[in-house]
């Protein structure tokens, strides 16, 4: 076997930069492999999402984006013809359970909710992860949050909280309501 | 050792979440449910995997006194590797596990795995040690998070066991419970080794 060499200051410091030079090289090419299907699979995410949330439409929703704060809070119109048939509006929360969470909340051009999407979330599995069934979130479908009060029933609004997630369940009242703030001042005129 | 013996050492005899009681944070932290658990052992198998062949490999190469630096290195580049190839092919498994994919760096059974075993053995030895140990952590995960999974949610593997609405033991899928499930766990294991000498 061959012997180990001993460690002194320049078999050190050489070995520390060798290693961290080829590590280096390797991870820049793993990097640029998986760059696309990295950026393709948050692509993809974004777009069922919008699919889900509003109409049918037929423009790309992601090319027309307004972004309001990058990443947190942004608005897809979504357009059929001409005609503005929806805007999803990718929103987010401080104020869940496990930090913070985002939606994708679908707007109809008068305000009412059409759907809403789980896009992120880390809360607990069993209880406040039970936003994204329908259970829960469909009841926010047809309401309009300048007729219906979005607070959970605890608060004296409308909604049904998941039992045993009330700090969850008033994230996602939260959510909308500022999704709301933002599609009203660019389309409610 | 014989190769057999070094294979399943990690299984039972010296199982690394239930006898060394190394890595438990993401054992008590991801074990939620039973996807988890297999998701988080397959990450962390192909760490231990390729960071033991690389430090037997390079053992003579290392010097002694920067040995925990540079094996630092070599098993972080493998954890990204991980993490942007899980980020860009299994995105749902990738936000499941989220922030417990970089702390696979810090996993104590890898470290400890080099430390005790890879730096003073043959390439293939460590190779069939890794494997060994990442089946083993693999396994008990798995079976903590298929536990906590049956009780908390009443689910496994996302299929649901019990009627719409039954009530189910909530603490488990809840912090306290993982502890609890753990406990018992490792006083199970190590009664077991007692008494069929394993």
């Amino acid at each position: 076997m061959a012997k180990k060499i001993k460690s002194n200051i320049w078999t050190m410091s050489l070995s520390l930069f060798l290693f961290s030079a080829v590590m280096a090289g390797a991870l820049g090419y793993v990097y640029s492999i998986t760059k696309d299907p990295i950026d393709q699979a948050k692509a993809k995410k974004v777009n069922d999402a919008i699919a889900v949330v509003v109409p049918a439409f037929d423009n790309k929703p992601t090319e027309e984006v307004i972004v309001v704060e990058p990443g947190k809070l942004e608005m897809y119109p979504a357009k059929k013809g001409d005609e503005l048939v929806g805007v999803a509006v990718k929103t987010y929360t401080d104020k869940a359970f496990s930090g913070e969470f985002s939606i994708m909340v679908g707007f109809l051009p008068d305000g009412t909710i059409n759907n809403t999407a789980v896009l992120d979330q880390k809360e607990t599995p069993g209880l406040g992860a039970k936003m994204g069934e329908p259970g829960f979130k469909d009841q926010f479908n047809k309401m309009n949050p300048a007729k219906n009060k979005i607070t959970v029933k605890k608060d004296g609004g409308e909604v049904d909280a998941i039992t045993a997630s009330t700090i969850t369940s008033r994230a996602y009242c939260d959510a909308i309501a500022r999704a709301y703030n933002e599609f009203k001042k660019q389309f409610v005129k | 050792m014989s190769a057999l013996k070094t294979l399943t050492n990690g299984l039972l005899k010296e199982n690394p979440t239930f006898v060394l009681v190394l890595g438990t944070c993401p054992s008590l932290a991801v074990t939620t449910a039973a996807i988890n658990g297999i998701g988080m052992g397959a990450a962390t198998t192909f760490v231990l995997l390729f960071s033991n062949i690389f430090i037997a490999l390079l053992k003579n190469v290392i010097p002694n006194k920067v040995r925990i630096p540079l094996f630092i290195v070599i098993i972080a580049t493998f954890v990204t590797i991980v993490d942007l190839v899980m980020q860009a092919y299994t995105p749902d498994l990738y936000s499941a596990l989220g922030v417990f994919i970089p702390l696979i760096v810090v996993n104590c059974i890898i470290l400890g795995r080099a430390e005790a075993f890879a730096q003073k053995n043959s390439v293939f030895s460590a190779m069939l040690d890794g494997i060994g140990m990442g089946i083993g952590f693999t396994l008990a995960i798995t079976l903590m998070a298929s536990i906590r999974e049956i009780l908390g949610n009443g689910t496994i593997f996302g299929i649901p066991l019990l009627a719409e609405g039954a009530k189910t033991i909530l603490l488990f899928i809840m912090p306290p419970g993982a502890f609890i499930t753990y406990g018992f766990l490792i006083a199970i294991v190590n009664r077991m080794k007692k008494i069929y000498n394993f």
